[in-house]
Protein backbone atom coordinates (compact mmCIF):
# COMPACT_ATOMS: atom_id res chain seq x y z
CA UNK A 1 0.00 0.00 0.00
CA UNK A 2 1.76 3.25 -0.69
CA UNK A 3 1.78 5.59 1.92
CA UNK A 4 0.33 9.01 2.08
CA UNK A 5 2.55 11.90 2.37
CA UNK A 6 2.89 15.23 1.07
CA UNK A 7 5.29 14.42 -1.91
CA UNK A 8 2.54 11.53 -3.06
CA UNK A 9 0.06 14.25 -3.44
CA UNK A 10 2.06 16.84 -5.09
CA UNK A 11 3.05 13.83 -7.52
CA UNK A 12 -0.30 12.41 -8.28
CA UNK A 13 -1.72 16.05 -8.50
CA UNK A 14 0.73 16.60 -11.60
CA UNK A 15 -0.57 13.13 -13.04
CA UNK A 16 -4.23 14.07 -13.20
CA UNK A 17 -4.38 11.74 -9.61
CA UNK A 18 -4.76 8.47 -11.90
CA UNK A 19 -2.37 6.94 -9.26
CA UNK A 20 -4.21 6.25 -6.66
CA UNK A 21 -4.97 2.62 -5.78
CA UNK A 22 -7.86 0.92 -4.34
CA UNK A 23 -7.09 1.33 -0.70
CA UNK A 24 -8.17 -1.95 0.70
CA UNK A 25 -9.36 -5.23 -0.80
CA UNK A 26 -12.76 -7.10 -1.42
CA UNK A 27 -11.66 -10.65 -0.90
CA UNK A 28 -14.32 -13.56 -1.32
CA UNK A 29 -14.63 -15.43 2.37
CA UNK A 30 -12.56 -18.30 2.81
CA UNK A 31 -13.81 -21.64 4.52
CA UNK A 32 -12.63 -20.33 7.73
CA UNK A 33 -10.35 -17.61 10.01
CA UNK A 34 -8.86 -17.78 13.30
CA UNK A 35 -11.35 -15.18 14.61
CA UNK A 36 -14.17 -13.66 12.88
CA UNK A 37 -15.67 -10.03 13.73
CA UNK A 38 -19.32 -9.61 13.27
CA UNK A 39 -19.42 -5.97 12.27
CA UNK A 40 -17.16 -3.21 10.14
CA UNK A 41 -18.05 -0.36 11.84
CA UNK A 42 -15.34 1.56 14.07
CA UNK A 43 -15.08 -0.59 16.98
CA UNK A 44 -15.05 -3.90 14.90
CA UNK A 45 -12.81 -2.36 12.00
CA UNK A 46 -9.83 -1.48 15.23
CA UNK A 47 -10.57 -4.47 16.61
CA UNK A 48 -9.21 -6.46 13.64
CA UNK A 49 -6.69 -3.69 13.23
CA UNK A 50 -5.22 -3.81 17.13
CA UNK A 51 -5.30 -8.02 16.66
CA UNK A 52 -2.84 -8.19 13.34
CA UNK A 53 -0.49 -5.41 14.33
CA UNK A 54 -0.62 -5.93 18.03
CA UNK A 55 -0.79 -9.95 18.69
CA UNK A 56 0.09 -10.96 15.29
CA UNK A 57 -3.03 -12.24 14.59
CA UNK A 58 -3.55 -11.93 10.74
CA UNK A 59 -5.98 -14.40 9.82
CA UNK A 60 -9.23 -12.41 10.95
CA UNK A 61 -11.83 -11.75 9.00
CA UNK A 62 -14.60 -8.46 9.83
CA UNK A 63 -18.23 -9.61 8.41
CA UNK A 64 -20.51 -6.58 7.40
CA UNK A 65 -23.95 -6.76 6.36
CA UNK A 66 -23.96 -3.44 4.85
CA UNK A 67 -21.26 -1.50 3.86
CA UNK A 68 -18.22 -0.96 6.13
CA UNK A 69 -18.40 2.47 7.98
CA UNK A 70 -22.02 2.67 7.22
CA UNK A 71 -23.76 2.35 10.75
CA UNK A 72 -23.22 4.33 13.71
CA UNK A 73 -19.68 5.79 12.90
CA UNK A 74 -21.09 7.27 9.86
CA UNK A 75 -23.80 8.21 12.10
CA UNK A 76 -22.64 10.10 14.85
CA UNK A 77 -21.63 13.45 15.82
CA UNK A 78 -17.80 12.75 16.50
CA UNK A 79 -17.22 13.97 19.67
CA UNK A 80 -14.75 12.79 21.86
CA UNK A 81 -14.17 13.46 25.65
CA UNK A 82 -12.93 11.24 28.43
CA UNK A 83 -14.33 13.29 31.28
CA UNK A 84 -16.81 10.44 32.56
CA UNK A 85 -16.80 9.88 36.36
CA UNK A 86 -15.88 6.47 37.43
CA UNK A 87 -12.60 4.67 37.33
CA UNK A 88 -13.03 1.94 35.15
CA UNK A 89 -14.97 4.70 32.23
CA UNK A 90 -11.92 6.82 32.74
CA UNK A 91 -9.52 4.21 32.27
CA UNK A 92 -11.18 3.31 29.37
CA UNK A 93 -11.76 6.77 27.53
CA UNK A 94 -8.39 8.40 28.27
CA UNK A 95 -7.18 4.96 26.75
CA UNK A 96 -8.75 6.42 23.91
CA UNK A 97 -8.22 10.22 23.75
CA UNK A 98 -4.34 9.06 24.41
CA UNK A 99 -4.71 6.43 20.97
CA UNK A 100 -6.94 9.21 19.39
CA UNK A 101 -3.76 11.86 19.50
CA UNK A 102 -1.12 9.48 17.36
CA UNK A 103 -3.72 8.13 15.64
CA UNK A 104 -3.67 9.91 12.10
CA UNK A 105 0.60 9.02 12.32
CA UNK A 106 -0.01 5.46 13.06
CA UNK A 107 -2.67 4.64 10.13
CA UNK A 108 -1.24 7.13 7.88
CA UNK A 109 -4.32 8.50 7.24
CA UNK A 110 -6.04 11.98 8.38
CA UNK A 111 -8.75 11.49 10.87
CA UNK A 112 -9.04 14.70 11.26
CA UNK A 113 -8.50 14.37 15.22
CA UNK A 114 -9.17 17.88 16.35
CA UNK A 115 -8.92 18.98 20.02
CA UNK A 116 -11.02 21.68 20.03
CA UNK A 117 -12.47 21.59 23.66
CA UNK A 118 -15.40 19.94 24.87
CA UNK A 119 -17.60 22.54 27.12
CA UNK A 120 -20.55 20.96 28.91
CA UNK A 121 -22.99 23.84 30.44
CA UNK A 122 -24.61 23.79 33.63
CA UNK A 123 -27.77 25.41 33.93
CA UNK A 124 -28.85 25.00 37.62
CA UNK A 125 -27.35 24.53 40.84
CA UNK A 126 -27.53 20.89 40.92
CA UNK A 127 -25.43 20.87 37.34
CA UNK A 128 -22.85 22.81 38.78
CA UNK A 129 -22.39 20.79 42.49
CA UNK A 130 -22.14 17.38 40.12
CA UNK A 131 -20.01 18.87 37.25
CA UNK A 132 -17.49 20.17 39.81
CA UNK A 133 -17.48 16.91 41.48
CA UNK A 134 -17.00 15.56 37.66
CA UNK A 135 -14.03 17.94 37.84
CA UNK A 136 -12.19 16.84 40.91
CA UNK A 137 -12.86 13.14 40.36
CA UNK A 138 -11.58 13.44 36.83
CA UNK A 139 -8.60 15.45 38.27
CA UNK A 140 -8.11 12.33 40.55
CA UNK A 141 -8.03 10.18 37.42
CA UNK A 142 -5.57 11.99 35.11
CA UNK A 143 -8.15 13.45 33.43
CA UNK A 144 -8.17 16.87 32.64
CA UNK A 145 -11.04 18.99 33.01
CA UNK A 146 -12.03 22.43 34.25
CA UNK A 147 -14.60 24.38 35.63
CA UNK A 148 -15.75 27.79 33.80
CA UNK A 149 -17.54 30.77 34.74
CA UNK A 150 -20.42 31.94 32.41
CA UNK A 151 -17.89 34.80 31.46
CA UNK A 152 -15.00 32.77 30.63
CA UNK A 153 -17.48 29.55 28.81
CA UNK A 154 -18.77 32.97 26.80
CA UNK A 155 -14.78 33.38 25.82
CA UNK A 156 -13.84 30.30 25.29
CA UNK A 157 -17.25 30.51 22.41
CA UNK A 158 -18.24 33.56 21.95
CA UNK A 159 -21.83 32.74 20.15
CA UNK A 160 -23.03 31.54 23.37
CA UNK A 161 -25.80 33.58 25.32
CA UNK A 162 -25.08 33.56 28.62
CA UNK A 163 -28.42 35.61 29.42
CA UNK A 164 -29.35 35.78 33.00
CA UNK A 165 -32.99 35.79 31.31
CA UNK A 166 -32.47 32.66 29.14
CA UNK A 167 -35.70 30.07 31.01
CA UNK A 168 -32.16 27.57 31.93
CA UNK A 169 -28.93 30.96 31.89
CA UNK A 170 -25.54 29.37 32.12
CA UNK A 171 -24.52 29.49 35.04
CA UNK A 172 -20.93 27.71 34.50
CA UNK A 173 -19.24 24.91 32.43
CA UNK A 174 -16.63 22.12 32.67
CA UNK A 175 -14.39 22.16 30.26
CA UNK A 176 -11.98 19.42 28.59
CA UNK A 177 -9.57 21.25 26.13
CA UNK A 178 -8.08 17.56 25.19
CA UNK A 179 -11.89 16.35 23.64
CA UNK A 180 -12.41 17.27 20.56
CA UNK A 181 -13.92 15.49 17.13
CA UNK A 182 -12.74 13.80 14.32
CA UNK A 183 -13.39 12.88 10.72
CA UNK A 184 -15.88 9.70 11.16
CA UNK A 185 -15.66 7.42 8.14
CA UNK A 186 -11.71 8.51 8.17
CA UNK A 187 -11.30 6.41 11.25
CA UNK A 188 -13.50 3.31 9.77
CA UNK A 189 -11.14 4.04 6.31
CA UNK A 190 -8.14 4.38 7.97
CA UNK A 191 -8.62 1.09 10.36
CA UNK A 192 -9.88 -0.49 7.35
CA UNK A 193 -6.96 0.29 4.62
CA UNK A 194 -4.37 -0.63 7.86
CA UNK A 195 -6.26 -3.75 8.61
CA UNK A 196 -6.51 -5.03 5.02
CA UNK A 197 -2.77 -4.57 4.30
CA UNK A 198 -1.86 -6.64 7.39
CA UNK A 199 -4.09 -9.64 5.86
CA UNK A 200 -7.48 -8.90 7.30
CA UNK A 201 -10.00 -9.88 5.14
CA UNK A 202 -12.89 -7.29 5.10
CA UNK A 203 -15.88 -8.97 3.69
CA UNK A 204 -19.19 -6.75 3.05
CA UNK A 205 -22.54 -7.60 2.46
CA UNK A 206 -22.83 -10.53 4.01
CA UNK A 207 -25.04 -10.87 6.84
CA UNK A 208 -24.12 -13.09 10.08
CA UNK A 209 -27.55 -15.52 10.42
CA UNK A 210 -26.23 -17.70 13.23
CA UNK A 211 -23.77 -18.72 15.28
CA UNK A 212 -22.43 -22.35 15.21
CA UNK A 213 -21.39 -24.03 18.25
CA UNK A 214 -20.32 -27.56 18.89
CA UNK A 215 -21.54 -30.49 21.12
CA UNK A 216 -19.35 -28.70 24.05
CA UNK A 217 -21.01 -25.32 23.34
CA UNK A 218 -17.99 -24.21 21.99
CA UNK A 219 -18.17 -21.68 18.71
CA UNK A 220 -17.13 -23.29 15.67
CA UNK A 221 -18.24 -20.52 13.17
CA UNK A 222 -21.05 -18.53 11.83
CA UNK A 223 -23.67 -18.91 9.22
CA UNK A 224 -23.29 -16.23 6.70
CA UNK A 225 -25.71 -14.78 3.75
CA UNK A 226 -21.84 -15.81 1.66
CA UNK A 227 -21.90 -19.16 3.13
CA UNK A 228 -20.75 -21.44 6.23
CA UNK A 229 -17.16 -19.33 7.76
CA UNK A 230 -15.63 -21.43 10.37
CA UNK A 231 -13.97 -19.83 13.30
CA UNK A 232 -12.80 -20.85 17.04
CA UNK A 233 -13.20 -17.03 18.44
CA UNK A 234 -16.18 -14.95 17.54
CA UNK A 235 -16.43 -11.12 18.06
CA UNK A 236 -19.76 -9.40 18.28
CA UNK A 237 -19.28 -5.83 17.55
CA UNK A 238 -22.35 -5.26 16.29
CA UNK A 239 -24.09 -1.93 18.31
CA UNK A 240 -27.74 -2.04 18.10
CA UNK A 241 -28.14 -5.43 16.75
CA UNK A 242 -25.70 -7.03 19.51
CA UNK A 243 -29.55 -8.43 21.41
CA UNK A 244 -30.40 -9.83 17.78
CA UNK A 245 -26.64 -12.06 17.31
CA UNK A 246 -26.26 -13.14 20.60
CA UNK A 247 -29.73 -14.66 21.08
CA UNK A 248 -28.38 -16.85 17.84
CA UNK A 249 -25.76 -18.15 20.43
CA UNK A 250 -28.52 -18.41 23.07
CA UNK A 251 -27.00 -15.65 24.88
CA UNK A 252 -29.77 -13.27 26.62
CA UNK A 253 -28.52 -9.40 27.12
CA UNK A 254 -28.95 -6.28 29.61
CA UNK A 255 -29.63 -4.63 26.52
CA UNK A 256 -32.38 -2.39 24.85
CA UNK A 257 -32.12 -0.68 21.33
CA UNK A 258 -33.17 2.71 20.89
CA UNK A 259 -32.99 5.14 17.53
CA UNK A 260 -31.06 8.28 17.78
CA UNK A 261 -30.59 11.36 16.14
CA UNK A 262 -28.58 13.92 14.64
CA UNK A 263 -29.37 16.70 11.99
CA UNK A 264 -27.09 18.94 10.12
CA UNK A 265 -27.35 22.68 9.08
CA UNK A 266 -26.14 24.35 5.85
CA UNK A 267 -22.60 24.38 5.82
CA UNK A 268 -21.81 28.54 6.81
CA UNK A 269 -18.31 30.11 7.45
CA UNK A 270 -16.37 29.43 10.30
CA UNK A 271 -18.16 30.37 13.47
CA UNK A 272 -18.14 27.44 16.28
CA UNK A 273 -14.71 27.21 17.93
CA UNK A 274 -15.48 24.16 20.27
CA UNK A 275 -18.28 21.38 21.25
CA UNK A 276 -20.89 22.64 23.48
CA UNK A 277 -23.30 19.69 25.02
CA UNK A 278 -25.72 20.81 27.38
CA UNK A 279 -27.35 17.54 28.96
CA UNK A 280 -29.92 19.46 30.89
CA UNK A 281 -31.37 21.20 27.91
CA UNK A 282 -30.44 18.78 25.85
CA UNK A 283 -28.18 20.55 22.92
CA UNK A 284 -25.08 18.65 21.20
CA UNK A 285 -23.86 20.98 18.69
CA UNK A 286 -20.24 21.52 16.76
CA UNK A 287 -18.99 22.78 13.68
CA UNK A 288 -17.55 20.38 10.92
CA UNK A 289 -14.99 21.20 9.09
CA UNK A 290 -17.33 21.20 6.06
CA UNK A 291 -19.14 24.12 7.40
CA UNK A 292 -21.86 22.21 8.38
CA UNK A 293 -23.44 22.35 12.30
CA UNK A 294 -23.28 19.06 13.51
CA UNK A 295 -26.19 18.58 15.91
CA UNK A 296 -26.94 15.75 18.39
CA UNK A 297 -30.96 14.86 19.34
CA UNK A 298 -31.79 12.57 21.83
CA UNK A 299 -32.99 8.99 21.50
CA UNK A 300 -36.94 8.02 21.64
CA UNK A 301 -38.33 6.42 24.52
CA UNK A 302 -39.18 2.86 22.73
CA UNK A 303 -36.92 0.22 21.62
CA UNK A 304 -36.85 0.15 17.62
CA UNK A 305 -34.43 -0.76 14.59
CA UNK A 306 -36.08 1.46 12.14
CA UNK A 307 -33.24 4.03 12.18
CA UNK A 308 -35.09 6.92 12.32
CA UNK A 309 -36.73 8.77 15.06
CA UNK A 310 -39.45 10.88 16.05
CA UNK A 311 -39.39 14.61 14.41
CA UNK A 312 -40.57 15.98 18.08
CA UNK A 313 -37.23 14.65 19.38
CA UNK A 314 -35.08 16.51 16.86
CA UNK A 315 -37.52 19.89 17.26
CA UNK A 316 -36.89 19.58 21.33
CA UNK A 317 -33.08 19.71 20.70
CA UNK A 318 -33.30 22.74 17.76
CA UNK A 319 -35.36 24.80 20.86
CA UNK A 320 -32.48 24.57 22.86
CA UNK A 321 -29.77 25.60 20.40
CA UNK A 322 -31.76 28.56 20.03
CA UNK A 323 -32.07 29.45 22.72
CA UNK A 324 -28.51 28.90 23.98
CA UNK A 325 -27.42 30.61 20.87
CA UNK A 326 -29.85 33.01 19.40
CA UNK A 327 -27.27 33.65 16.53
CA UNK A 328 -28.29 30.31 15.09
CA UNK A 329 -32.30 31.17 15.14
CA UNK A 330 -32.18 31.09 11.56
CA UNK A 331 -30.45 28.73 10.22
CA UNK A 332 -31.75 25.81 8.22
CA UNK A 333 -31.14 22.28 8.95
CA UNK A 334 -30.11 20.58 5.71
CA UNK A 335 -30.33 16.65 6.79
CA UNK A 336 -31.35 14.41 9.72
CA UNK A 337 -31.17 10.85 10.51
CA UNK A 338 -31.09 7.95 12.59
CA UNK A 339 -29.01 5.44 14.34
CA UNK A 340 -29.71 2.05 16.87
CA UNK A 341 -27.78 2.36 19.94
CA UNK A 342 -27.53 -0.73 22.48
CA UNK A 343 -28.24 0.89 25.95
CA UNK A 344 -27.25 -1.10 29.02
CA UNK A 345 -28.86 -0.14 32.45
CA UNK A 346 -25.95 1.47 33.78
CA UNK A 347 -25.05 3.18 30.74
CA UNK A 348 -21.38 1.29 30.55
CA UNK A 349 -20.15 -0.76 27.91
CA UNK A 350 -19.97 -4.45 27.83
CA UNK A 351 -16.34 -5.45 25.95
CA UNK A 352 -15.77 -8.95 27.60
CA UNK A 353 -15.88 -12.49 27.49
CA UNK A 354 -19.46 -14.14 27.45
CA UNK A 355 -20.52 -17.55 28.67
CA UNK A 356 -19.85 -19.46 25.75
CA UNK A 357 -16.04 -20.50 24.92
CA UNK A 358 -14.79 -18.94 21.91
CA UNK A 359 -17.53 -16.17 22.15
CA UNK A 360 -16.87 -12.23 23.08
CA UNK A 361 -18.57 -9.13 22.85
CA UNK A 362 -18.08 -5.61 22.70
CA UNK A 363 -21.26 -3.56 23.05
CA UNK A 364 -23.72 -1.50 25.14
CA UNK A 365 -22.37 1.89 24.09
CA UNK A 366 -25.26 3.22 24.02
CA UNK A 367 -25.61 7.05 22.89
CA UNK A 368 -21.73 7.99 23.04
CA UNK A 369 -19.27 4.76 21.47
CA UNK A 370 -17.35 6.71 18.73
CA UNK A 371 -15.08 8.73 20.86
CA UNK A 372 -13.93 5.34 22.37
CA UNK A 373 -13.26 4.12 19.01
CA UNK A 374 -9.58 2.81 19.64
CA UNK A 375 -9.50 2.24 22.90
CA UNK A 376 -12.65 -0.15 22.64
CA UNK A 377 -10.73 -2.06 19.82
CA UNK A 378 -7.42 -1.73 21.56
CA UNK A 379 -8.79 -3.73 24.50
CA UNK A 380 -11.12 -6.01 22.53
CA UNK A 381 -9.03 -7.34 20.49
CA UNK A 382 -6.29 -8.42 24.13
CA UNK A 383 -9.78 -9.57 25.31
CA UNK A 384 -9.86 -12.04 22.17
CA UNK A 385 -5.83 -12.15 21.82
CA UNK A 386 -5.50 -13.68 25.52
CA UNK A 387 -8.87 -14.56 26.47
CA UNK A 388 -8.60 -12.94 29.14
CA UNK A 389 -9.87 -9.39 29.60
CA UNK A 390 -7.35 -5.99 29.21
CA UNK A 391 -6.60 -4.57 32.75
CA UNK A 392 -8.53 -1.47 31.09
CA UNK A 393 -11.81 -3.36 30.21
CA UNK A 394 -11.98 -5.99 33.24
CA UNK A 395 -14.28 -4.25 35.28
CA UNK A 396 -16.79 -3.77 31.98
CA UNK A 397 -17.82 -7.57 31.99
CA UNK A 398 -21.47 -9.02 31.87
CA UNK A 399 -21.47 -10.36 35.25
CA UNK A 400 -21.46 -6.95 37.01
CA UNK A 401 -25.62 -7.25 36.22
CA UNK A 402 -24.99 -10.38 38.06
CA UNK A 403 -23.25 -9.73 41.04
CA UNK A 404 -24.77 -5.74 41.12
CA UNK A 405 -20.61 -4.52 41.01
CA UNK A 406 -22.61 -1.91 38.44
CA UNK A 407 -20.34 0.97 36.63
CA UNK A 408 -23.01 3.47 36.84
CA UNK A 409 -22.67 6.28 34.66
CA UNK A 410 -26.30 6.48 33.64
CA UNK A 411 -26.96 7.64 37.64
CA UNK A 412 -23.99 9.68 37.58
CA UNK A 413 -24.65 11.58 34.41
CA UNK A 414 -28.17 11.78 34.81
CA UNK A 415 -29.00 11.31 31.26
CA UNK A 416 -28.03 9.10 28.27
CA UNK A 417 -24.15 10.18 27.27
CA UNK B 1 -43.97 10.49 16.03
CA UNK B 2 -47.10 7.61 16.83
CA UNK B 3 -50.06 7.22 16.81
CA UNK B 4 -50.84 5.86 20.07
CA UNK B 5 -54.27 4.36 20.84
CA UNK B 6 -55.10 4.80 24.35
CA UNK B 7 -57.05 1.69 25.37
CA UNK B 8 -58.83 3.81 28.51
CA UNK B 9 -59.47 7.13 26.59
CA UNK B 10 -60.43 4.85 23.37
CA UNK B 11 -58.94 7.43 21.28
CA UNK B 12 -55.72 7.32 19.15
CA UNK B 13 -54.07 10.17 20.43
CA UNK B 14 -49.98 11.61 19.33
CA UNK B 15 -47.13 9.84 21.22
CA UNK B 16 -46.09 13.63 23.24
CA UNK B 17 -49.00 12.12 25.36
CA UNK B 18 -47.55 9.03 26.64
CA UNK B 19 -44.51 7.57 28.06
CA UNK B 20 -42.83 4.50 27.06
CA UNK B 21 -42.11 2.35 30.18
CA UNK B 22 -40.09 -0.70 28.76
CA UNK B 23 -41.09 -4.64 27.78
CA UNK B 24 -43.97 -5.81 29.26
CA UNK B 25 -44.91 -8.92 30.41
CA UNK B 26 -42.17 -9.18 33.04
CA UNK B 27 -43.40 -10.48 36.44
CA UNK B 28 -42.35 -9.47 39.76
CA UNK B 29 -41.42 -12.52 41.85
CA UNK B 30 -43.41 -12.67 44.49
CA UNK B 31 -40.47 -13.72 46.84
CA UNK B 32 -38.16 -11.73 45.91
CA UNK B 33 -35.89 -11.93 48.97
CA UNK B 34 -35.33 -15.82 48.14
CA UNK B 35 -34.26 -15.83 44.36
CA UNK B 36 -30.58 -16.09 43.25
CA UNK B 37 -28.57 -13.01 42.23
CA UNK B 38 -29.20 -14.85 38.27
CA UNK B 39 -32.63 -14.72 38.66
CA UNK B 40 -32.98 -11.02 40.04
CA UNK B 41 -30.57 -10.29 36.70
CA UNK B 42 -33.20 -12.01 34.64
CA UNK B 43 -35.60 -9.86 35.86
CA UNK B 44 -34.37 -6.76 36.36
CA UNK B 45 -31.61 -6.40 33.52
CA UNK B 46 -32.35 -8.76 30.45
CA UNK B 47 -34.40 -7.51 28.10
CA UNK B 48 -35.75 -9.69 24.74
CA UNK B 49 -34.85 -6.28 23.14
CA UNK B 50 -36.31 -8.07 19.89
CA UNK B 51 -36.13 -7.22 16.36
CA UNK B 52 -39.56 -7.61 15.25
CA UNK B 53 -42.93 -8.34 17.40
CA UNK B 54 -42.28 -6.81 21.01
CA UNK B 55 -44.57 -6.26 23.44
CA UNK B 56 -44.36 -3.50 25.94
CA UNK B 57 -45.54 -0.96 28.00
CA UNK B 58 -46.62 2.65 27.91
CA UNK B 59 -48.25 4.97 30.01
CA UNK B 60 -50.93 7.73 29.03
CA UNK B 61 -49.31 10.38 31.01
CA UNK B 62 -50.54 13.55 30.22
CA UNK B 63 -54.22 11.96 29.90
CA UNK B 64 -55.78 9.50 32.06
CA UNK B 65 -52.11 8.26 33.61
CA UNK B 66 -53.40 4.82 33.27
CA UNK B 67 -50.97 1.77 32.67
CA UNK B 68 -51.66 -0.24 29.23
CA UNK B 69 -49.62 -2.60 26.96
CA UNK B 70 -49.50 -2.64 23.51
CA UNK B 71 -48.00 -5.17 20.64
CA UNK B 72 -45.49 -2.99 18.02
CA UNK B 73 -43.21 -4.08 15.22
CA UNK B 74 -39.91 -2.95 16.20
CA UNK B 75 -38.74 -2.07 12.53
CA UNK B 76 -42.12 -0.75 10.90
CA UNK B 77 -42.88 0.87 14.51
CA UNK B 78 -46.83 0.01 13.43
CA UNK B 79 -48.63 -1.02 16.65
CA UNK B 80 -50.66 -4.16 16.01
CA UNK B 81 -52.88 -3.35 19.52
CA UNK B 82 -53.10 -1.59 22.45
CA UNK B 83 -54.96 -3.44 25.47
CA UNK B 84 -55.40 -2.69 29.29
CA UNK B 85 -53.23 -3.67 32.12
CA UNK B 86 -53.46 -6.62 33.65
CA UNK B 87 -54.98 -8.48 30.36
CA UNK B 88 -53.57 -11.78 28.86
CA UNK B 89 -51.04 -10.88 26.20
CA UNK B 90 -52.75 -11.78 22.99
CA UNK B 91 -52.80 -14.31 20.78
CA UNK B 92 -51.53 -12.95 17.20
CA UNK B 93 -52.48 -14.44 13.60
CA UNK B 94 -50.34 -14.49 10.90
CA UNK B 95 -52.37 -11.13 9.44
CA UNK B 96 -52.01 -9.04 12.20
CA UNK B 97 -48.12 -9.58 11.68
CA UNK B 98 -48.43 -9.07 8.09
CA UNK B 99 -50.56 -6.24 8.03
CA UNK B 100 -47.19 -4.11 10.31
CA UNK B 101 -44.67 -6.07 8.72
CA UNK B 102 -41.84 -3.52 6.90
CA UNK B 103 -42.38 -3.27 3.17
CA UNK B 104 -40.32 -6.01 1.85
CA UNK B 105 -38.12 -3.92 -0.79
CA UNK B 106 -37.58 -1.16 1.75
CA UNK B 107 -33.91 -0.09 2.23
CA UNK B 108 -32.96 0.85 5.10
CA UNK B 109 -29.24 2.41 4.84
CA UNK B 110 -27.51 -0.80 6.94
CA UNK B 111 -29.43 -3.45 4.97
CA UNK B 112 -27.29 -4.29 1.98
CA UNK B 113 -28.61 -2.88 -1.21
CA UNK B 114 -26.63 -4.17 -4.30
CA UNK B 115 -28.79 -7.01 -5.95
CA UNK B 116 -26.33 -9.95 -5.33
CA UNK B 117 -26.01 -9.18 -2.10
CA UNK B 118 -30.24 -9.50 -1.58
CA UNK B 119 -30.31 -12.83 -3.78
CA UNK B 120 -28.25 -13.93 -0.99
CA UNK B 121 -30.70 -13.74 1.27
CA UNK B 122 -33.16 -16.32 -0.30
Amino acid sequence: MARFSAFAVAKEAMLSNKGWKKQWENPEPKSSYDVIIVGAGGHGLATAYYLAKEHGITNVAVLEKGWLGGGNTGRNTTIIRSNYLYDESAGMYNHAINLWENLSQELNYNVMFSQRGVMMMAHNVHDCQVFQRHVHANRLNGVDNQWLTPEQAKEFCPPLSISKSARYPVMGAALQKRGGVARHDAVAWGYARKASEMGVHIIQQCEVKGINRDASGAVTGVETTRGTIGAKQVGVVAAGHTSVLMEMAGVQMPLESYPLQALVSEPVKPIFPCVVMSNTVHAYISQSDKGELVIGAGTDQYTSYSQTGGLHIATHTLEAICEMFPIFGRMKMLRSWGGIVDVTPDRSPIVAKTPVKGLYVNCGWGTGGFKATPGSGNVFAHTIAKDAPHKINEGLHLERFRTGRLVDEAAAAAVAH
Amino acid sequence: MLKIHCPYCETDLPETEFHGEGEAHIVRPENMADISDAEFEKFFFIRDNHKGIVFERWRHLHGCGRFFNAVRHSVSDKFIKTYKAGEKKPELSQEDIDAVLPPAKSTPANEPIYADAVEGEK
